[in-house]
């Protein structure tokens, strides 16, 4: 693995902040939100702000911006230093001059932060406007050429094209553009990757590392991925709580991390390096889950439509022998979420045979599915969504029984043994879901699925939205579970680095089709198709053993 | 495991009632007026049998057009029928025609529009259904359904409420074609619920907020309606007394006495515009996005 190494000890210092203390609005009694952060930032140099979900690194980067919600947060100490300005003294329109200027952003969802009814090359030009007069020729060639710059394809089309015409990836080059085109000291960067494909992702790395070096900006890039970490950063701060746990140079860090928080962050990292093979013999019988040539197209010709249908789904066939895990992985529109629907019978699939338990289900009604509805069951990515946010959690645990026909006392019964066995106390079914966190929904998600005692479950993203630790431990969890109840698991995922972790077999998908169906091993160990290969070789931080603080031994092919 | 231990929960509800008062007082005196101005007039109204001086329909032929005197508090109408007591029963009928068309079309409504939300294919006919009554002017085709069945109180609260549903169908079919999305619908799908529970269960409750809010309109909408409608002579019979056929008769005699015109299209006015502060009072509550900003 090759880190950065380059030290700034002689480069100027861009941001400075000084014992910068946030706390809620109206309330001195509580906790601040961040508690006396120090540190500076010089020019060309890329610090990353990691943390898990709650740690306040967001809350830092809004408070330099001075986009702190109003009403809600507020600085309440501390000094923010951009060259020699104090950030907290400035008034709302100094402090607009200086955005885009001095200090610009790029945030995460790039769909969101650019406006839909606008074309994407007025949007650049609107920066210019605010800051800079400039006549209208300059303007526009000042605008064709940052968007040059950030490897637009066709820059006279993109100019006039509206953001949702635009792939995810050129939304956020255009994001960068706009960040970047009035040269700032500073850019903050708030997980501009996280809504991205791991190919998308390795190429607005590598933009934005090219652009920094060009122009000499300083920064400030937050992340909870520790494989972007490793990939990009000079300086590594990790976060926790509010409080600066831990500041040192890249390599130090993941290297000989000092602080136990650090330690463990690093530890729940999931390894790309495949899970030993199982070698005892899965049960006899066949398998809990079979897929044979399933088809799902869309938008097939209709009544006075005539067109390509679009295929998301094509000739999948795949087994899972009971006790078995078999992951599907690939990028967004790979169709492997909607593989997932159509075995869940959420939608229905154009063609094919999904046989559960031995019953054939493919083409049942949504009634006649009912009865087998009971054999598989699924646990969703967004964990503040999948529970009905009206009804106890006890509630949403007996609705299956009690669609079997259970009655409602041994119902709630077995939900409080459930509630033990996911480890979460039992008083936890008369609570509703908005008084647990992320993980603990997640695993009364999991707890709601087992209630009906499934032959399969289909865990679609179901750890994707959990930061790292909590990831790790809703893995052991379903991991425990499979080993207990000798369930199948069909794990949808993105990140290869999870699936390698808890898959027997893995299944890559590209464009609806599969591309590569085999070992875990061999598919993640020595990737036969070329687009398995990208894949993995676009996972950030691949070759460095996270957990153990070390390179890996061999560096996957 | 923090939020798991945080003492928590049977309290909640009870610490949120309690807070309820401290959360209206912030809400300002409006609200607060316009309550206590609806719960006068429906009390009125309500208990109007026990207190009225005199027999509301009894024509007195002596007292043709008497100013306000102890015997007559307003005065009394071109028959002699004692107006107070005419304007007190007319907001009896008139309320329970604002309470009954919101009532009924609200139910109607919610009904129909939580089939189209979650069936596509009844959805496409419903709408079309729902779009061509829309299509007519409201207050036609309450005339024309009033003269097709005669003007009776029934009547003239289907009348009413016909026009009215295609606006409640679309509010609940539009919330149920965000909420079906959720993955707890698709969950509940998975675990085998039925439809119909689906529907009520999981669906219903999201649609109560904005129902709540929709029904205050309707109840003032239909209470005008209904003054227009006995206005225009197709109201309910003339024999029963409205705001709206009291006025209609008094404009007759507007020069002469204007009160007649003046004392029910007053309590009309009060009712309405309490009617609509409640409304909007609660969709603020209800719907916090929609509250004004607070600078």
């Amino acid at each position: 693995m090759l880190f950065k190494t380059k030290t700034f000890e002689d480069a100027p210092v861009v941001l400075s902040i000084e014992d910068l203390t946030v706390r809620l609005s109206g309330n001195t009694t509580a906790k601040p939100v961040l508690d006396k952060i120090s540190f500076q930032i010089r020019a060309g140099e890329t610090v990353c702000l990691v943390g898990e979900s709650g740690s306040g690194k967001s809350v830092t980067s809004l408070a330099a911006m001075g986009l702190l919600p109003k009403g809600a947060l507020e600085v309440s100490g501390g000094r923010i230093l951009l060259g020699e300005t104090n950030l907290l003294d400035l008034n709302a329109s100094q402090m607009r001059d200086k955005r885009a200027k001095s200090l610009s952003m790029v945030f995460q969802e790039p769909m969101t932060a650019l406006n839909p009814v606008m074309r994407v090359g007025e949007q650049i030009e609107e920066v210019l406007d605010t800051h800079s007069r400039v006549s209208k020729r300059e303007k526009k060639q000042r605008v064709l050429d940052i968007m040059e710059q950030v490897h637009l394809p066709d820059v006279e089309r993109v100019y006039r094209s509206y953001p949702h015409q635009l792939s995810g990836g050129q939304r956020q080059r255009i994001m960068i553009a706009m960040a970047l085109i009035l040269e700032p000291q500073l850019l903050i960067a708030d997980e501009p990757t996280t809504a991205l494909d791991v190919t998308t992702q390795r190429q607005i790395l590598a933009l934005i590392a090219e652009l920094q070096e060009k122009h000499g900006t300083a920064v400030l890039f937050i992340t909870h991925d520790m494989g972007v970490v490793a990939e990009i950063a000079d300086t590594v701060q990790v976060m926790n709580h509010g409080i600066l746990v831990e500041r040192a140079p890249v390599e130090t860090l993941l290297r000989s991390p000092q602080e136990d928080y650090t330690k463990r962050l690093l530890r729940a990292v999931p390894s790309l390096v495949p899970r030993q093979e199982r070698t005892d013999k899965p049960p006899k019988g066949g398998p809990a889950l079979s897929v044979r040539d399933l088809d799902k197209a869309y938008g097939s010709s209709g009544w006075l439509v005539n067109r390509a249908p679009t295929q998301a789904a094509k000739d999948v066939n795949f087994d899972i022998p009971m006790g078995r895990t078999l992951g599907i992985v690939g990028e967004s529109g790979s169709g492997k979420s909607t593989v997932a629907r159509c075995i869940m019978r959420l939608i229905d699939p154009s063609d094919g045979s999904i046989k559960v338990a031995g019953a054939e289900i493919a083409k049942l009604t949504r009634s006649e599915m009912r009865p087998y509805r009971k054999h598989i069951q699924i646990v969703f990515q967004d964990p503040f969504r999948s529970l009905n946010p009206r009804w106890t959690v006890g509630q949403s645990l007996i609705e299956g029984p009690l669609n079997l026909g259970q009655d409602k006392t041994s119902a709630m019964k077995r939900a409080r043994e459930l509630m033990e066995l996911v480890g979460l106390p039992e008083d936890a079914v008369d609570r509703y879901p908005h008084q647990f966190s992320g993980g603990q929904r997640q695993r009364i998600a999991i707890a709601r699925a087992i209630a009906m005692e499934p032959d399969v479950l289909v865990a679609d993203e179901a750890v994707s939205a959990l930061d790292v630790s909590v990831q790790d431990q809703v893995l052991k969890l379903l991991d425990e579970l499979q080993k207990k109840l000798g369930i199948a698991i069909l794990f949808i995922t993105h990140d290869l680095r999870v699936a390698a972790q808890i898959c027997d077999e893995v299944v890559v998908m590209q464009k609806g089709r599969v591309v590569e169906h085999g070992k875990a091993a061999s598919v993640l160990g020595a990737p036969k198709h070329s687009y398995t290969r990208a894949l993995i070789e676009a996972a950030p931080g691949r070759s460095w053993d996270f957990a153990n603080f070390k390179e890996l031994p061999t560096v996957a092919a | 495991m923090s939020a798991a231990n945080a003492p928590v929960s049977r309290l909640q509800p009870v610490l949120g009632l309690l807070s309820l008062p401290l959360r209206l007082r912030k809400l300002g005196g409006g609200p607060m007026i316009a309550a206590i101005v609806l719960i006068i007039i429906v009390i009125a109204a309500a208990l109007a049998p026990l207190y009225i001086p005199h027999d509301p329909l009894a024509i007195n032929a002596i007292y043709r057009l008497k100013g306000p005197s102890e015997m007559f508090l307003l005065g009394t109408d071109a028959y002699g029928r004692d107006l107070f007591s005419r304007v007190v029963m007319g907001g009896r009928v008139s309320l329970f025609i604002g309470v009954g068309a919101a009532v009924v079309s609200v139910s109607l409504g919610l009904a129909i529009g939580l089939v189209s939300g979650f069936f596509r294919v009844a959805d496409s006919i419903i709408m079309r259904i729902m779009d061509s009554l829309m299509a007519i002017p409201s207050i036609l085709l309450a005339i024309a359904l009033v003269a097709l069945n005669g003007p009776s109180l029934w009547s003239v609260i289907a009348a009413i409420t016909l026009p009215e549903i295609p606006r409640v169908v679309r509010l609940v079919r539009s919330v149920v074609l965000t909420v079906r999305e959720e993955p707890y619908v698709e969950a509940a799908v998975a675990l085998g619920s039925s439809m119909p529970k689906i529907l009520w269960q999981h669906l219903m409750p999201n649609t109560l907020a904005p129902l709540t809010v929709q029904g205050t309109y309707i109840c003032a909408s239909a209470i005008l309606t209904e003054a227009i409608l006995s206005f225009l002579g197709a109201g309910v019979s003339t024999e029963i007394p409205t705001w709206g056929n009291i006025m209609a008769e008094g404009r007759l005699y507007f020069q002469i006495k204007p009160s007649l015109i003046f004392w029910p299209g007053l309590m009309l006015s009060l009712c309405i515009l309490s009617i609509n502060l409640l409304g909007d009072t609660a969709r603020d509550l209800l719907d916090p996005r929609l509250r004004k900003r607070e600078a």
